[in-house]
């Protein structure tokens, strides 16, 4: 049996040498170029000077994606909710239906909206039998709507999880003891679907805040963001690969902190919550 | 009443732009605001495009062997984390694991992009670039994809029945036939999924492609449809490519999920088979 034992250590041991490889080195690279100049000569924290330059970038992109995750959440959370209170048979539907688009490369999802709101584009020809005319690419308006549109699933699916394994019977015993269905829902099932909530947040507020095309192909020149800041600096012709690792050091620092944020309200919460219910 | 509506508006939402994508890759005029008839003209173009034939070509090949690679890795590496005892090696390895899922698709590429900057321009014995594109882009395929294998194997291990394993042994087998012939069958929906998803992320990709390789000319399906869409005018083609993406992606859904239900009812049968037995018994 110890042999077995041994043996099954071994057998993970390529995907040991794969990770320290491919996935902890390369972030060690990161941080060696973001800390380094272009001649590999130790610079302390000269590269984070462009955090300055780049200051309104940042504060653009962290408030569209903010903005685009609250809209998410807006229309995803009734969705859920909706869902979970259909028949079985119909949720794993509509379940589906939910998954199916999110299997749809994003580049896809993104140019079908531009269809729409292109200036000859769909909405526009259709507005344009009542002689309306719309200017609504190139805005960061677009720019919200793709990522809306793009990240809403991603919403969806991880509050509905979180709605269908709650109990029931808190929801009964709330409406028993005399609670309307608008406080039953305010005071028990969104309470206590806070950890799908939190997870639904990270998994549109990351993709969001990080895009590059979307704001490229519906944004045009006015929305540039730090996903543009990076390709920019990793791709175009005037790359400088120090400043490139410099933004993706701060980009990775800004998602740590604040997932450990949206973490930490969840653990809080379901340990109240876990200690109201005993 | 007004919950259904309320699903219906959000399912238009969702599935119209798609869908009115997919109507104009079947446009006969070259427009994205008027459709002119019913045409297969864009898909003739596309089907005579040499590049589309390529990057058809390059995506599968990379997905196949990307996703092949990560399970083999990624199942044997789930079946060691498990045995892990020391929690914190076994939280530190998890969390390692995790990192490809939970940083932007964008600092992983662009981590990647260092690496291959840095050694792969030191295996000088590999002479031409196309080699050097595609080696980088298959281990950065299997980078991403081993996370999605070892989550989906991993609990099919906790769920596994020991005493199985213990009976193989004490009737002899040895522990390796014991790992295949008792184990492995048990993992197998669990290594599947894992392979599955593997495969679509890696037919998916377009961020970290796009970074791996600055000057890369080996081109996947997501990165010529990023090409095609540019900077400015976009031409049907591009639709009657992406509408042949989604339905590949799609048959691929429909097959995961009838291997899954295939394997739903053949459990069934069995649990039924037993209780049968178990009745018969008493």
């Amino acid at each position: 049996m110890k042999k077995n034992s041994f043996m099954k250590q071994l057998a993970s041991m390529p995907y040991y040498v794969w990770a320290i490889i491919f996935i902890i080195v390369p972030i060690g690279y990161v941080l060696y170029y973001a800390f380094t100049d272009s001649e590999g000569k130790f610079a302390g924290l000269d590269n984070f000077a462009i955090i300055e330059h780049y200051a309104s970038t940042f504060s653009l992109s962290i408030m569209l994606a903010f903005i685009a995750t609250v809209v998410c959440l807006l229309i995803g959370y009734p969705l859920a909710l909706a869902i979970s209170r259909t028949k079985p048979t119909t949720q794993k539907i509509l379940i589906m239906l939910v998954m199916l688009p999110m299997w749809i490369n994003f580049i896809i999802r993104t140019d079908s909206i531009a269809i729409l709101l292109e200036k000859n584009g769909l909405l526009n020809s259709l507005l344009g039998n009542f002689g309306v005319s719309l200017e609504l690419m190139d805005t960061r308006f677009a720019v919200i709507v793709g990522m809306v549109y793009d990240f809403l699933p991603y919403m969806v699916l991880p509050i509905y999880s979180v709605l269908t394994k709650l109990d029931v019977k808190l929801v009964e015993a709330a409406t028993d003891l005399g609670c309307n269905s608008i406080q039953a829902l305010t005071k028990v099932i969104m309470p206590l679907s806070l950890a799908g909530v939190v997870s639904g947040v990270t998994m549109v507020f990351v993709p969001c805040v990080s895009t590059f095309y979307i704001s490229q192909r519906l944004g045009g020149a006015n929305t540039y963001l730090i996903g543009d800041a990076i390709e920019a600096r990793m791709l175009s012709i005037s790359a400088d690969y120090n400043k490139g690792a410099t933004l993706s050091f701060v980009l990775m620092i800004l998602i740590v902190v604040s997932t450990l944020i949206m973490n930490h309200y969840t653990d809080d919460d379901e340990s109240v919550a876990a200690g109201g219910i005993m | 009443m007004k919950k259904n509506a309320y699903i219906i508006a959000c399912f238009v939402l969702l599935y119209a732009p798609i869908i009115i994508l997919m109507v104009f890759s079947f446009n006969s005029l070259e427009s994205t605001g008027v459709f002119g008839g019913f045409s297969l003209k864009w898909y003739e173009s596309i089907l005579q495009n040499e590049k589309a034939k390529e990057a058809l070509i390059n995506s599968l090949i990379i997905a196949v062997s990307s996703s092949l690679v990560a399970t083999v890795i990624g199942t044997f590496a789930a079946i060691g984390i498990s045995r892990l005892k020391n929690k914190f090696i076994k939280s530190s390895v998890m969390t390692v694991t995790n990192i490809p899922m939970v940083n932007p698709e964008i600092v992983t590429a662009v981590s990647m992009a260092f690496l291959f900057m840095g050694t792969l321009s030191t295996l000088k014995f590999i002479k031409s670039d196309d080699t050097l594109d595609m080696i980088s882009l298959l281990i950065a395929h299997t980078t991403f994809g081993l996370p999605y294998v070892i989550l989906s194997v991993l609990p099919k291990i906790k769920q596994m029945d020991k005493t199985q394993t213990e009976a193989a042994l004490d009737l002899g087998c040895k522990p390796t036939q014991a790992f295949f012939k008792v184990e492995l069958p048990q993992l197998l929906p669990g290594v599947l999924t894992g392979l599955i998803m593997a495969f679509t992320m890696s037919f998916d990709d377009f961020v970290i492609s796009y970074f791996v390789r600055p000057k890369s000319t080996v081109q996947t399906l997501p990165l010529l449809i990023y090409s095609m869409t540019g900077k400015g005018t976009v031409t049907p083609d591009m639709y009657a490519l992406s509408t042949f993406m989604i339905i590949a992606i799609f048959l691929l859904l429909v097959l995961a999920n009838l291997a899954g239900s295939r394997e739903e009812i053949q459990a069934k049968r069995q649990a039924r088979k037993l209780k049968k037995q178990q009745e018969a018994k008493k």
